[in-house]
């Protein structure tokens, strides 16, 4: 086990790095940092310019290229990070905030979608083929054709607009539909944050809900069908107990690995539904940033979500073979 | 014995069971895979509804001039003192609403699936056909060549798909000598082929499974020993048996492109189709614009469109799997 972890994160370094380089000359392509600099400091010296290339590694010609990467690398390792381009800010501090913002916004619609998608695969895998089987999987398949940001607009238009108008006295019902507390609003209100994170995990479950009672399905029947069942129904266990200590467990452990791939990507994919309720997360950060061509600020937004989506596959293959003991890992 | 080697008797795709069933004097008739796979799609009610519609929508949107009421930028009627033609909820005049140079919505949602439509089908034949080639050559040759091109369908699956379209739209763009190729960054050619360059990673893992796990089997043998080359083996035996996994990657491609075109639009990185024509991705949207306004009409008519027909596509995907794949239908039984 642990020579595997090894071997994995070894060749983990390889991978970000070429991944990295790959993003560093995307985005230098593409947003024109320097051009970026000038126009949203207009006023900014011939020397101010300078520095901000030397500093950030943006030289000129294909060897600058890769000097320039090795330049941005060695910057970014030693922590000595270049501020952003916009207002002159530190990265780091606003990265952290949206870091935060954004678990707790996938953390939530992650936990709903896995218990909820859960609790309808085993109902529909119970009896398939049953009407309640039928209502469930095409449910799931009306929920799985609703784009994010469809489900996002109407909810935002529904509560922003229309409960307001046709429910005046019902104060619950006006959740919030931007931003993670009331404009002004200082200091930590678990109640305040949970209504303005209402609507955002809803679009979020929408969607994971879907997907886990997808998989969940297919999993339960596929375990349910399987040779060691019919053994364990043989003994003479009662149903309940074949259920509960041999088929579900069984059929979790596809849902842990799907659980860990999916964290890795929701980390990055809740752009969508940060935008439209003005969520200050990492897809909201990211988008201001490209729109801005902020160099400073888009590079370590890549790198953790990179490290991201490399971490969260290596948990998914740990954590499958720690539950599953017909799986060995060398 | 040389008969029974040969591969067309071997080769599940071709209908064998007739011959057979004659020579040994059955009156059963027995039925090729395909149309036991046909046979199992129709009694997926679901699939078959969702066909029916979307055959409708599709001819619906392809008679766009007789259907549709008004032109694509065609106002309904001309702003006049005390009569405005702008934002009007729907009445017998416009069906779905006026948007907000009084042009009439469900004319233009018409137009507008019309360009979508064609842009997602195009974007998933293009990923589909590449990701069929990369599937079927990594599936065939194995090896190290296997190994590098999965790695790279491993990051390009692994990275979030709008930050990755949005850059890569952007470094395209940028690059001149690209240009005549992919077109202006706004075009539709561009998006299209955009879209295609992301959508290929599933097929192709799908592709190479199917590869791998036909290549082992007799009648790949027999074929081999009869001196096929890979090539002809891919085109000729491993590919008509896929074609099931293959259609059904094609169906959701397509959801997925369409999906795509309109969340690129919504943030306003989509095609721009001209002057005189529209997408749904561009209707989509033009609905943000109108959620904090009350014009429900321009939030509900797009959206319900482009849901309509993604669920209709993803049911027909769902049903063409149940039929093509024996091992799901236990589950259905």
């Amino acid at each position: 086990m642990l020579r595997f972890v090894v071997r994995r994160l070894m060749w983990a370094v390889p991978t970000l790095l070429v991944v990295t380089f790959l993003v560093y000359v995307a985005i230098r392509i593409g947003t024109d940092p320097v051009a970026s600099y000038v126009r949203s400091n207009a006023r900014a010296s011939q020397a101010k310019i300078d520095e901000y290339i030397e500093r950030n590694g943006l030289y000129e010609g294909v060897d600058g290229y890769i000097r320039g990467y090795f330049r941005w690398l060695g910057g970014f390792l030693s922590g000595d990070w270049p501020r952003s381009i916009k207002g002159n800010q530190e990265v780091w501090p606003d990265l952290k905030n949206a870091m935060g913002n954004s678990l707790r916004l996938a953390g939530l619609g992650a936990l709903v979608g896995i218990v909820l998608g859960c609790g309808f695969g085993v109902l529909a895998a119970l009896k398939p083929g049953s009407i309640r089987d039928g209502s469930v999987n095409t449910t799931a398949l009306v929920m799985l054709s609703i784009p994010p940001f469809v489900s996002a607009v109407i909810l935002q238009m529904v509560f922003a607009v229309y409960t307001r108008q046709w429910f005046p006295g019902a104060r619950w019902l006006h959740f919030p539909t931007s931003g993670v507390y009331p404009p002004g609003h200082r200091g930590f209100d678990l109640i305040e944050m949970l209504r303005h994170l209402t609507l955002p995990v809803t679009v979020v479950a929408i969607q994971s809900v879907a997907v886990y009672t997808r998989y969940m399905r297919a999993s339960l029947l596929d375990v349910l069908n399987s040779d060691y069942l019919r053994t364990a129904r043989a003994k003479g266990i009662s149903e309940r107990r074949v259920l509960v200590h041999h088929a579900l467990r069984n059929a979790m452990l596809p849902i842990v690995t799907l659980a860990a791939i999916d964290f890795g990507l929701l980390f990055g994919g809740l752009i969508i539904t940060e935008r439209i309720f003005e969520y200050p997360g990492l897809g909201n950060f990211f988008l201001t940033a490209y729109s801005n061509g902020d160099f400073p600020q888009l590079m370590p937004w890549m790198v953790i979500v990179v490290i991201a989506v490399i971490l969260f596959n290596l948990l998914a293959d740990l954590s499958y073979a720690f539950l599953d003991p017909r799986i060995r890992l060398d | 014995m040389t008969e029974l080697l040969s591969p067309t008797l071997l080769d599940p795709s071709e209908p064998s069971g007739d011959v057979t069933a004659d020579a040994q004097g059955l009156t059963a008739r027995s039925l090729s895979p395909r149309q036991m796979a046909w046979r199992r799609f129709r009694s997926h009610r679901p699939a078959m509804i969702s066909a029916v519609i979307l055959l409708l929508l599709v001819l619906f949107v392809l008679l766009a001039p007789l259907t549709a009421r008004y032109g694509v930028n065609e106002p309904i009627f001309r702003t006049e003192a005390g009569r405005s033609n702008r934002y009007l909820s729907p009445r017998a005049e416009a069906w779905f609403g006026t948007d907000d140079i009084g042009r009439d919505l469900y004319s233009r949602l018409i137009y507008g699936t019309r360009v979508s439509l064609a842009i997602g089908l195009s974007a998933a034949v293009i990923a589909v056909v590449i990701g069929t080639a990369i599937g079927a050559w990594a599936g065939i040759r194995g090896g190290w060549f296997d190994d590098v091109l999965m790695r790279v369908t491993d990051v390009f699956l692994a990275f979030p798909f709008l930050v990755a379209l949005l850059v890569t739209r952007n470094m395209l763009g940028e690059i001149p000598w690209l240009e005549p190729i992919v077109g202006e960054r706004t075009s539709i050619r561009f998006v299209i082929l955009l879209l295609a360059l992301f959508g290929w990673m599933g097929v192709a893992r799908v592709v190479r499974g199917q590869v791998l796990a036909l290549k082992e089997r007799e009648f790949v043998e027999a074929a081999r020993a009869l001196g096929a080359s890979n090539r002809r083996i891919v085109v000729r035996h491993l590919l008509p048996n896929s074609i099931g996994p293959i259609l059904v990657a094609l169906t959701f491609s397509v959801v997925a492109a369409i999906i795509a075109e309109s969340t690129l639009s919504f943030f306003g990185f989509g095609p721009q189709p001209g002057a005189d024509a529209t997408s749904l991705g561009l209707l989509v949207g033009s609905s943000k614009e109108n959620v904090l306004t009350g014009n429900w009409w321009m939030v509900l008519f797009p959206c319900a469109t482009l849901v309509l027909l993604a669920l209709t596509i993803n049911m027909i995907g769902d049903g063409l799997r149940d039929a093509t794949d024996p091992k799901l239908q236990r589950g259905n039984g």
